[in-house]
């Protein structure tokens, strides 16, 4: 199994001391190498499910598995180099960093895991199409070529589940169908579990598994 | 990618704003470099300049004035002291070796002081910390009437070599009755540099000296002086120097008939000095014997009120303390100051780009980096921007203290070497890291801080 979240419970805290609960899943898999659409409303708790399975944000109470391994019993140092070995992260807003090129994008994914490899890095980029754009920085790329490098800099590190939130809704349409296959299709070669949230029915379409958030996710129980 | 790496790229990407904040460290550091620099040639000329006598006779007034005109050559003669009481100084069974220096004139070119005074004045050394300094020569050190030595600046600064040919201005550039002597002196030895005021001063033989027309005191003034140095009824000086007086009267006669100028012999009686350097008895190292000649020698003259002794490095001291001593010490905390709002422009400029990278730190964090080390990178970029702004301000100071020297210089009279280093300096750059740290730590702090969720929500 690679995700497995069990009597996962989160809130967050209201400026008049009330708690606003947001996630209350009891149970949800996924198998390695599984690829699952997770389609939610706006504000149902979809980004802090993702950051919660990252160990970005912490929950209240539960256990959630990634590879094996319970993030919530690890601490936080720990918890970010897990995060940096083992899970990879596209963002909506790709999240670039603008003083880097393309490859050092990529590269410094890979140094906070302690295993920067250049060649790896051009090998990744060339991937995605890119590889003659190695030493450009985002300003100098396209929208979608920025996605591909978002995607690239996931991948770098050989993650065992890859968490996409909303990719392909900050790229035009032309290249919707492209970053979502890439991301795919990565995934599958490399046997990456991918938990990709959108709220576009036409890209949960093309996935053979499609969860709605609200069916399992129970936060006022 | 490591940290230096990545803070570099940062630094990188806010061009104007890092070099802007460097820029302001190294000024900062530039100044402190300067003020160091300088602290240590003034020091060291201030303590080791006049080492090789321990006490300095001259006219009654300011010992001040006495130390600035004998050793530095910045101030003139108070007044000056018959060739005689020289003579006395010199046979005083108390005194090992005493030499008498003339000044108040110049050179034509550059407007270098000139001491007249004896070969003996190089057999003195020019410093004693920590060992005897004795003067090197190239070429030949004083010996006919018309030889001169100079200093290796004097030499460096006119060109000239040994041969070369010069004439004094009498009561140098500035003086009231400013002319240039007739006669010439050649160069006959250039002195060895010492980093003392003997660099720019030219030594000329005192036979030469008080040869030139005008440099001789009139028979009647000298011999009231002469009464007043040796408390002996004037009446009694006339008639003992009538043969003297007699001469003096045939050749204002005969210069009436001639008016020319000329070289001429003087009587010893019209010779004048303005500072009798004394090195009083004791074997080397035996300070107590040397120390107690100066003190009765010193007491002595006080006493008398005619003339006094003073001990150079007491004066120097003096000096040092109360002026060069309280302005450096203004320049220091000047300087301070300045490395302190540099150290709070770094604040600043880290601080206020904090809002716009806490999304990258962020990303960062989402990527995998520790909390520690985001801070540590938000150190690094300050530690890179206090170090290259410190090495940037060491250059810069050295490069100031170079092109400021001859004006310095020129002005005061002060030898800069335009090369020196101070071993303070080795301080400045772990100050400067210290202040990086300090000013990185509480936008370090806010690195550490920064919420992933929420800022990427944002």
């Amino acid at each position: 199994m690679s995700l497995e979240l069990k009597n996962v419970r989160k809130s967050y805290s209201l400026p008049d001391g009330s708690r606003l609960p947001i996630l209350g899943i009891s149970s949800f898999e996924l198998k390695t190498g599984e690829q699952v659409a997770l389609i939610g409303s706006s504000g149902g708790g979809k980004t802090t499910l993702l950051n919660s399975i990252a160990g970005i944000t912490t929950i209240d109470e539960g256990a959630i598995r990634v590879d094996g391994t319970d993030i919530t019993k690890l601490n936080e140092p720990t918890r970010d180099r897990f995060r940096a070995q083992r899970i990879g992260i596209v963002f909506q807003t790709f999240h670039l960093l603008p003083a880097f090129t393309a490859l050092e994008n990529v590269l410094l994914g890979m140094s906070f895991s302690g295993r920067a490899n250049r060649t790896r890095a051009k090998e990744l980029l060339d991937r995605v199409g890119l590889g003659q754009r190695l030493n450009h920085r985002p300003p100098m790329l396209s929208v979608g070529e920025q996605q591909r490098v978002a995607v690239a800099r996931s991948l770098a590190n050989s993650p065992k589940l890859m968490l996409a939130d909303e990719p392909t809704a900050s790229v035009d349409q032309a290249n919707q169908s492209k970053i979502l296959e890439l991301i795919r299709d990565a995934c599958r070669e490399n046997k990456i579990s991918l938990l990709l949230v959108t709220h576009a029915p036409e890209v949960a379409a093309a996935f053979d598994r499609v969860e709605t958030l609200s069916q399992f996710n129970q936060p006022a129980l | 990618m490591n940290l230096f790496q990545i803070a570099l790229k940062n630094m990188r990407q806010r061009g104007v704003a890092s070099w802007l904040t460097m820029i302001s460290v190294a000024l900062g550091v530039a100044l402190m470099v300067g003020v160091l620099v300088l602290h240590q040639i003034v020091g060291k000329q201030f303590s080791q300049s006049g080492s090789g006598y321990n006490l300095i006779i001259g006219p009654a007034g300011s010992p001040t004035q006495l130390v600035l005109a004998a050793v530095y050559r910045m101030e003139n003669s108070i007044s000056n002291m018959p060739w005689r009481y020289f003579q006395k100084w010199a046979n005083d069974p108390r005194v090992e070796l005493a030499i008498p220096l003339c000044f108040g004139d110049a050179t034509e070119q550059g407007d270098f002081p000139v001491i007249g005074t004896m070969p003996q004045y190089f057999k003195l050394p020019y410093a004693r910390n920590p060992k005897p300094q004795p003067f090197r020569v190239q070429g030949d050190f004083l010996r006919g009437s018309w030889d001169a030595v100079i200093g290796s600046e004097v030499a460096r600064r006119n060109g000239w070599t040994i041969g070369s040919q010069f004439q004094l201005v009498h009561g140098g550039a500035r003086g009231v009755d400013a002319h240039v002597h007739d006669e010439k002196f050649t160069v006959k030895g250039i002195l060895a540099s010492t980093g003392t005021p003997n660099d720019r001063t030219v030594f000329v033989h005192i036979d030469g000296f008080f040869m030139l027309a005008g440099h001789e005191n009139p028979l009647a003034e000298a011999i009231k002086k002469e009464a007043l140095y040796f408390k002996e009824p004037e009446a009694e000086l006339f008639k003992k120097y009538e043969k003297e007086l007699e001469n003096e009267r045939r050749e204002q006669a005969a210069l009436k008939l001639n008016p020319k100028h000329a070289a001429h012999a003087v009587p010893d009686l019209s010779k004048e000095v303005s500072a009798i350097l004394i090195d009083t008895k004791g074997e080397e190292g035996d300070q107590l014997t040397r120390a107690n000649f100066a003190l009765s020698i010193e007491t002595e003259l006080n006493e008398e009120g005619i003339a006094m002794a003073v001990n150079p490095v007491q004066v120097m001291e003096k000096i040092m303390r109360l002026f060069v001593g309280n302005v450096q010490l203004a320049f220091l905390c000047l300087t301070g100051l300045i490395v302190a709002v540099s150290g709070i422009g770094i604040f600043v400029s880290i601080y206020n780009s904090m809002n716009e990278r806490r999304r990258e730190i962020a990303i960062m964090r989402a990527l995998g980096a520790q909390r520690r080390t985001v801070s540590l990178m938000i150190l690094c970029e300050t530690l890179l921007l206090c170090l290259g702004g410190g090495v940037l301000g060491l250059l810069l100071g050295h490069g100031l203290v170079f092109i400021a020297s001859p004006i310095i210089e020129a002005r005061s009279g002060l030898l800069i070497d335009p090369r020196a280093f101070s071993p303070w300096e080795a301080i400045v750059l772990p100050i400067t890291l210290g202040l990086a740290a300090l000013s990185g730590l509480i936008p370090s702090i806010t690195a550490y801080r920064t919420d992933v969720a929420e800022t990427l929500a944002q």
